[in-house]
Formats: structure tokens, C-alpha cells, sequence
């Protein structure tokens, strides 16, 4: 009798596919009806400007009753979890952009219940959480290029450390913003050299390698910010941000026009990056036998391709984005170096590249998740809502526990990264 | 093309692989270099495939001296290789297979994925190949996977291919299909490098035969040349092919497995309602082509692979449920696939390994204690009983060679008292002269009255060993036959063709034959 019954089973985990989506959306609806709809403060407004004061055309704030808004979108989430549902019912899977719409409703019906009776910028939100997002995403493209080809970067962090250090320092030499942006990816390089020494060439472990070089780069920053940079601040340690630069025309349309062509430089070589990484990655031959190396290193050996020089080049080309990337912390936010100022980034953009599937757009939208949550992180604080802020910061990386625990689909990543290829 | 190879000699450190070894290749020949595994078959084309290096020694094309730093260079100078192990990117598609290494790109520096298309569907649809360019390859059978290989080769106008052992993965069937597009490509001027150490397939299909024995050229032989004569050349002395093993004197059915059913991760029946029972003192052996399940039957039944349901019974006890541990100790010996990651630990000393699973009891331990002493003296005990060929039981397992780490396995296995010994490829990367011994051993244990199992891909062992056939094909036995069932249909069965079927167009055959 069990084993009929036990076949019955297998049977059945085969033909129906897992109703672990449509749940999860299902509680998580039914807690934003709850909690910020039911239970919602009633009477209150919920103020959301949309236009900055620079704007050539102005749009009024939108001044929304807090709990009814919060029944209406819950309702609207409640919706999706039962489309789900449904879909998951006639063997199909749940769609992406299903996740993603939901995602975005379920967000904004916490934000109504947290700004009641107060007033918020969806521009600005939006405007730093894309800034906050920048150096999540370079470094996310910096070790795309590395595990595309077959080397883990958990150098990261160093990275993005380095290049900050170096963007300060020669910014405030030449007294120009742009010179430390130069500067910035061959400080990145200084860390991507060594990572590709070690582990191409002498095959060290990767991981232990990338752990080693973030304490180095900890260790070299802070010592000659401690020696140098401290007793000479004013001209080593004092330079110029990079501005704002608006893009005609694109940067007057209403909410998209100030939020993304009303950036500083770094944020436009970021879009062109990820352009470029997408093009090449899947439509190139650089890209196809970077592919190769990070998938199977010996293929790509027998039909010519050099590993080895290939690995080298990726490292150290990515190890140059990261080194960028590195650049937002001092001339693209606060100016001046400090010490251990990446405050573990690195480990995030590891987690935004892994969250995008090794994919650029996704790196990019992942990282933007990040900043859109330590961003939200921030302005909460401000706003003083009853939920402590740090758990709002801890929120993506759940989001990402989850998602790599295979919640969206099993995550695979290159077959060959973190394996060193010793020939024949 | 014509392909010479003069006094290719290849060292790695103290182990010569390759032996002043000479070798003429004609054009639009096949050429079929055969020995044993670890003759140094492979050793020799991957020097050829310029992945190493000779110490001494030249490679000449159309008479005139090449020198190849790296694969990229003999590729360029015509010469393809299809790996044992294919060399393709999974998540790749067969097209983007075909042109990495050598892309076309047009515009500004774009890949050309429509020529690479074109070119697959021509030189597929020379061949007959019926590759779909779009296809990813992991998803595609290995017979296929073979034909992107032979297509990559192919792509880049190879005028010598060689064939590293292409015939382990296909079943009787595919194999002849390769024969056929060896014999076509032939025709058409490309000279083939065909290596093996099946007989049959030499005899069948090439036109000039080299044996290499320990990394050296002992002979060239015509393919019309007596099977008995090629093994003798490529073993060294005279072997007998086939154990002398008196009629099976079967006693009580004692281990039946019914309906037993095993779902990978991805929730494919790997194992399929699966249903046959071994008699005391008889060899059943499973038969298949590599990846229809036979490893996850023996890993079952062993405990180490969850089953979905179904039952696994030996003398009345149910082992489906129990830890791999309990089941040992229930009496199973179990020889895995591969004993270098399963079956032994490869840094251990040849005593250690010895004892791996039974460490924990009486007499090799006393409390948390081991007794050393124990240990050892079982270790002078099996390695004498075995011929273990090593310097002594505190060497490292790994540095035996394959004959004798298999001997390791099977010693532990066999110095207990079995209730069922279960063995995965007993014989895989095994000389000869060991073969002949560790197949002795079986049929011993078969003869003391255990039900044996034997899994294996090899149809020769199979043939040799077994009492009665079940062949396996996607997750479910085929047919159960007995043991002088004709070569052919078993080859059918393992096809996945049913016996009956099986049956009728091998007799169909010989009359079109006759």
C-alpha cells in the first residue's frame, strides 16, 4: 500500500509545478492588506512629490488618503498572487515580470502607510537609489568579467576600496574630478594584477586569494591614509565631486527625465557600460570565448583559444570597471577619502552579480534593488516611521537569500568559475 | 593529408608514455591504433593535438616537418580531434560549438551566428547528421553530441581526425552509424586516427591496424588478422578470452528488487520501475550504454541515492530506507563505478583502504581506538591473497595503478561475508592480466553461493560473466535473457528496442545477410 501511494506522490511532484510562488506572494499580499491597509492609520494623507524644482514642467504632489490607497494596492497585489496562482495551477510558470510588478506595487503600498501625514520625493528616492546603485553595479560588472571567464572575484571590495583611494588622491592633486576617474580603474588594477597572478597563474585558491587581497587592500589604504593622507588633507585628500551634468531635452520629461538624465558622469559611463557588456558578452566573439573559458576552460583549449590569456585579460579588465566603480565613494558622493569608506559593497555587488544571473542588465537591475532599499533606508530614517530603518536594510538581502535559494528558478552560474585550469 | 609520426617519444617524469613511437597514416585511410588502457594511446594524439609537448621526435604532414605549439596550430594545419570526453560547452548551441575558436563576424565586430548556422546544416546534411544548429548542447544525447564533435572537426577543414576511444558511449547501433560516416569521410580523401582497444570494431572498420603495448609500437597488423592474434600482441602473451565458469548451481531467490524508482533533482525517472531478483550463486549483469540508469540503481540499492518508491529486498529484510552503513552490514559488498572517487581514498595507505568500511568493528578497533596491528596483518593477509602489486600496505593507494587500486576495492569488499555482492564496472581502466584475475574472483563468489550483480557497459564482460542479462535503457530494464543471447540483440535491447522486436529484425538481418 505505501508503495503505491509512494509512486502516486512522485508522480505528482512531477506533473505539478511547486506552489512555493503563489504562497509566499499570497502571505506577503495578504500582510500589506493587513498591515498597511486595514490596520492603517485612518484619515491620514500621504503626500508623494513628483517634480523637482528644476523641472520645466511641474506637476502637482500627489496627496493620497493613506489607508484607502493601501486596501486599493493590496488589493491589486492580492490579484497578482491568485493570477499566480491560476498559472501555477495549469502547469505554467509564474512570469517575471509578474514578480516584478509585484514587487514594485507591494513596495509602494509600504510606502504609502510609512509617509502618512507626511511628505515624500518619489524623484529623489528614485534619483539616489540609482547614485547608491552605482557602485554595487560596476562592481557587479567587474566581477561579471572575472566569473565569466572563470575566476570568482571575491577581490571585489578591495577593489572598489583601491579605486576610491586612488580617484581621492589624484582628484586632489590635479584639483579636477575627471582626473580621479582616470586614476580610479588602474587603482583597481593593482588588486585585479595580483588576483590574476595568483589564481591564473599560480593556481591559488580563488576565494582564499579574493579574501587575502580585500585585508591587503584594507591594510595598504588605511596606512597611507594614516601617513599621508591625514597630515596633508588639504592637498591629498581634499577633492573636487564630480557634477551634475543634465542631458538636454531627456532630462526635462517628468520623474524618468531628473532620475536618470540628471546624473553625474559615473552614472552615464555606467549605462554605456552595461551596453557594451551586453553586446559583447553575447554577441562577440571576445564575449563567446570568454564564455567558453568560464564554462569549460578545456574546449576552449582544443579548439586554440589561449585560457590563460584570456583569464588575465578579464581579470584585470574587470578588476579596472570595479577600480571605477570604486571612484563613486570620494569624487562621485562624499569627497574625501576614508578609512574602509566601501563598507563591504563589494560583498554586496557580489550578491547583485549573482541575483542578476551573470547577466550585465541583470547585475544592473539587482544592484538597483539595493540602492532603492538603502536609499529607502535613508529617507525613512528621516521621515521617522515606526519600523527601524536597519531592518529595511536588511530586506534586499533576504530578497537575495531567497532568490539565489532558487525561489525565481534554479541560479547557475559559469561551470568553471572558481576552478583553476592546469593544462594537460 | 598524408600524417607521419617518427620517434615520438614523451616522458612524464620517471614513466615513459610514449616510446619512439612511428607511425604512418595514408590519406583517406583508417588507421586504427589499438591497446589496452593506459598503453599510451591518448598520451601520443595529444601530442599530435599539440596539448603536450614531444621530448623527442618529429610530426610530419605531407612529408614535411610540423611543429605544433598548442591545439591552435595543429587545427590550423588540418588535423581535428574528437576527445573521449567531449570537448563542448553545455550551455552552448551546436552552432556556437561549431564556431568557437574560428568566428566569422561581420559589421563591427558582431558574431556571425547565421554563417555558423549554414555551415552546420551543410556539412550536417552531407553527412546525414541531422543536427538542428539551435540545439543546446547539454540537452542533446551523447551520440549526437559526438556528431557536433566530428561537425566542429569538420567546420575547420580537418584532413586528419582523429577518434579518441569514440565508440564508449554509443550503443552497437550508433557504433555502426560512426563506421559508416568513418568509411564516408574516408572516401572523401580525410585520413582517420581511429583509437580503441575493442577488436571488433578494428577488424570491422579499418584498413591498417597499430598496436602500441607500454607506450611503444609492437606491430602493425591487417585487419583480417585473427581476433586472438590482436589480443595476444596488444596484452603480450597469450590470454584466454573468457573465464572457465562451470553451469550456475542456483539456489534460493534472495534479493529481489520490484518497482523501484529513483527521481533526480530535476525530476526525470532516472530509475523507472525497475523489477528482477537474483538467485544464490548466479551472476546477473546489467547491461546498457553508460547513463540509463544503472548507476542510480546501484546507488539505491546501496542507500546512498534516495529512491521514490518501490523496494529493494535481500533475504526478506527491506534495505530500501536503510543508511549505505546498515546496508553494508546487512551483508551487501558494493564495488562503485569509480573507485578513485567512491571506492578508495586516494591519499590513504593500501591497509587503510582496506578497512575503509569496516574500521569501526571488532578487530580493527577497540573502543575509539584502532588496532594498528590488525590493520596491518589483514593488509599482508588481502594483498597477498589478491596479488596486490604494490611496495607495501603503508603505500599510498594512489599510486598503484589501475589493476591493482580495483584489486583494493575488491579485496575489502569480498574479505567479508556477503549476503550479495553488487560490482559497477569491475573491470573499467583495468589491464588485462588483471581482468582475467578479478573476473576469476567474481565467478569465485558466485561459486560460494552469493547473488552476484554486475554493472556494466562493456558487452564483452558482460558476455563473460553473466548467468543472465537484464539490459537497461532510460531508467527501465528492457528485458531480462539469458546469457548466450546473440551480441545483436542485445545491442537492439540496449537501444531501447523490446526483445521480442529485438529478436525479429536480428533474424530479419541474417537473411538479408545470406
Amino acid at each position: 500500500m505505501t508503495t503505491t501511494m509512494d509512486v502516486q506522490n512522485s508522480a505528482a511532484v512531477k506533473t505539478e509545478p511547486s506552489l512555493r510562488v503563489p504562497i509566499v506572494l499570497g502571505v506577503l499580499g495578504v500582510v500589506a492588506l493587513v498591515l498597511f491597509g486595514l490596520l492603517g492609520p485612518a484619515g491620514a494623507v500621504t503626500t508623494f512629490r513628483i517634480s523637482t524644482g528644476a523641472d520645466a514642467i511641474q506637476i502637482p504632489a500627489l496627496e493620497l488618503p493613506t489607508r484607502a490607497t493601501g486596501i486599493a494596492l493590496s488589493i491589486v497585489i492580492l490579484a497578482l498572487a491568485v493570477y499566480s496562482f491560476i498559472l501555477v495551477r495549469a502547469g505554467r510558470k509564474t512570469p517575471t515580470w509578474l514578480l516584478a510588478v509585484f514587487g514594485v506595487l507591494w513596495v509602494l503600498t509600504f510606502l504609502t502607510w510609512a509617509v502618512a501625514d507626511k511628505s515624500t520625493s518619489i524623484v529623489s528616492l528614485l534619483q539616489g537609489s540609482l547614485l547608491l546603485a552605482v557602485p554595487l553595479a560596476f562592481g557587479a560588472l567587474g566581477g561579471l568579467l572575472n566569473e565569466r571567464a572563470g575566476v570568482v572575484n571575491i577581490a571585489i571590495e578591495g577593489q572598489l576600496l583601491t579605486g576610491a583611494f586612488g580617484a581621492a588622491v589624484f582628484a586632489s592633486i590635479a584639483d579636477n574630478a575627471y582626473v580621479g576617474l582616470v586614476a580610479a580603474p588602474f587603482f583597481g588594477l593593482i588588486i585585479g594584477s595580483m588576483l590574476a597572478l595568483f589564481t591564473v597563474k599560480y593556481h591559488v585558491n580563488q576565494i582564499i586569494v579574493g579574501v587575502v587581497l580585500n585585508v591587503f587592500a584594507v591594510g595598504l589604504t588605511t596606512f597611507f591614509f594614516g601617513s599621508l593622507l591625514k597630515d596633508n588633507a588639504s592637498t591629498l585628500n581634499s577633492p573636487p565631486r564630480l557634477g551634475v551634468i543634465d542631458i538636454p531635452i531627456l532630462s526635462d520629461i517628468p520623474i524618468i527625465g531628473p532620475v536618470l538624465f540628471r546624473q553625474s558622469i559615473l552614472v552615464y559611463i555606467l549605462y554605456v557600460a552595461v551596453i557594451l557588456l551586453t553586446i559583447g558578452l553575447f554577441r562577440t566573439r571576445w564575449g563567446l570565448r570568454m564564455r567558453a573559458v568560464g564554462e569549460y576552460p578545456k574546449a576552449a583549449d582544443t579548439v586554440g583559444i589561449d585560457v590563460e590569456k584570456t583569464r588575465w585579460h578579464n581579470v584585470l579588465l574587470g578588476s579596472m570597471v570595479a577600480g571605477l566603480g570604486g571612484a563613486f565613494f570620494t569624487v562621485g558622493s562624499v569627497g574625501a577619502f576614508g578609512e574602509e569608506m566601501t563598507a563591504g559593497k563589494g560583498y554586496i555587488a557580489l550578491a547583485a552579480l549573482i541575483l542578476g544571473r551573470w547577466n550585465p542588465v541583470g547585475a544592473l537591475l539587482a544592484a538597483l534593488l539595493f540602492g532603492f532599499a538603502d536609499k529607502l533606508q535613508q529617507v525613512l530614517g528621516v521621515l521617522e516611521t515606526p519600523i527601524p530603518n536597519q531592518f529595511m536594510l536588511m530586506l534586499p538581502y533576504i530578497v537575495t537569500i531567497f532568490a539565489v535559494a532558487g525561489l525565481v528558478g534554479r541560479v547557475r552560474g559559469p561551470a568553471a568559475a572558481g576552478e583553476p585550469y592546469i593544462k594537460g | 593529408m598524408k600524417l607521419e609520426l617518427r620517434g615520438i617519444t614523451k616522458r612524464f617524469g620517471p614513466l615513459v608514455a610514449n616510446d619512439h613511437i612511428d607511425l604512418v597514416v595514408e590519406e583517406g585511410e583508417i588507421h586504427a591504433l589499438l591497446g589496452e588502457n593506459g598503453a599510451g594511446k591518448s598520451t601520443l594524439m595529444n601530442v599530435l593535438f599539440g596539448l603536450y609537448t614531444a621530448d623527442e621526435g618529429t610530426i610530419l604532414l605531407d612529408d614535411e616537418v610540423r611543429e605544433f605549439d598548442g591545439p591552435g596550430d595543429a587545427l590550423r594545419a588540418g588535423i581535428g580531434m574528437v576527445h573521449q570526453h567531449f570537448m563542448l560547452v553545455p550551455v552552448f548551441t551546436v552552432a556556437e560549438n561549431v564556431m568557437l575558436g574560428h568566428e566569422e563576424t561581420r559589421g563591427a565586430g558582431l558574431l556571425d551566428l547565421d554563417a555558423a548556422r549554414e555551415h552546420v546544416v551543410a556539412l550536417s546534411k552531407r553527412f546525414g547528421f541531422g543536427l538542428d544548429p539551435d540545439a543546446v548542447v547539454e540537452n542533446l544525447p551523447v551520440g549526437v553530441q559526438q556528431r557536433v564533435e566530428i561537425v566542429k572537426a569538420l567546420a575547420r577543414d580537418a584532413k586528419v581526425l582523429i577518434l579518441d576511444e569514440p565508440t564508449a558511449v554509443l550503443t552497437p547501433q550508433e557504433t555502426d552509424d560512426l563506421m559508416e560516416i568513418m568509411r564516408q569521410l574516408a572516401a572523401s580523401g580525410t585520413s582517420i586516427v581511429f583509437i580503441t582497444h575493442k577488436l571488433r570494431e578494428v577488424q570491422e572498420v579499418a584498413d591498417r591496424i597499430t598496436v602500441i603495448r607500454r607506450g611503444a609500437v609492437v606491430g602493425t597488423a591487417e585487419p583480417t588478422a585473427p581476433v586472438g592474434e590482436l589480443a595476444d600482441m596488444m596484452v603480450g602473451r597469450a590470454v584466454s578470452l573468457g573465464v572457465d565458469k562451470a553451469p550456475p548451481q542456483r539456489g534460493e531467490e534472495t534479493f529481489h528488487v520490484s518497482d523501484l524508482t529513483v527521481i533526480d533533482g530535476v525530476g526525470n525517472r532516472v530509475v523507472d520501475g525497475v523489477s528482477f531478483s537474483i538467485a544464490q550463486g548466479e551472476i546477473l549483469a546489467v547491461a546498457g550504454v553508460q547513463g540509463n540508469g544503472q548507476t542510480e540503481l546501484t546507488e539505491a540499492i546501496l542507500g546512498v541515492q534516495e529512491s521514490a518508491g518501490g523496494s529493494i529486498t535481500l533475504d526478506g529484510r527491506e534495505l530500501r530506507g536503510l543508511r549505505p552503513d546498515q546496508v553494508l552490514t546487512a551483508g551487501v559488498g558494493f564495488v562503485p563505478e569509480d573507485r578513485t572517487v567512491d571506492g578508495l581514498v586516494l591519499d590513504f595507505t593500501v591497509a587503510e583502504n582496506l578497512v575503509l568500511d569496516l574500521v569501526s568493528r571488532s578487530p580493527y578497533s577497540k573502543g575509539v581506538a584502532m588496532n594498528l596491528a590488525a590493520i596491518r596483518s589483514n593488509a599482508d593477509e588481502r594483498i597477498d591473497e589478491f596479488d596486490i602489486r604494490t611496495q607495501g600496505p603503508a603505500e599510498e593507494v594512489g599510486r598503484l595503478s589501475g589493476g591493482n587500486q580495483q584489486k583494493v576495492v575488491m579485496a575489502r569488499e569480498l574479505s567479508r561475508s556477503l549476503k550479495l555482492f553488487v560490482a559497477s564496472q569491475p573491470t573499467r581502466g583495468v589491464d588485462v592480466g588483471s581482468i582475467e584475475f578479478l573476473h576469476k574472483r567474481i565467478v569465485a563468489e558466485r561459486d560460494a553461493g552469493t547473488p552476484v550483480m554486475i554493472i556494466s557497459t562493456e558487452l564483452d564482460e558482460v558476455a563473460e560473466l553473466a548467468d543472465r542479462i537484464a539490459v537497461m535503457y532510460e531508467g527501465t530494464i528492457v528485458g531480462i535473457v539469458d546469457a548466450d543471447t546473440p551480441r545483436e540483440v542485445l545491442g537492439l535491447m540496449m537501444a531501447g528496442v523490446p526483445l521480442e522486436t529485438a529478436r525479429e529484425r536480428a533474424t530479419q538481418h541474417e537473411g538479408d545477410d545470406q
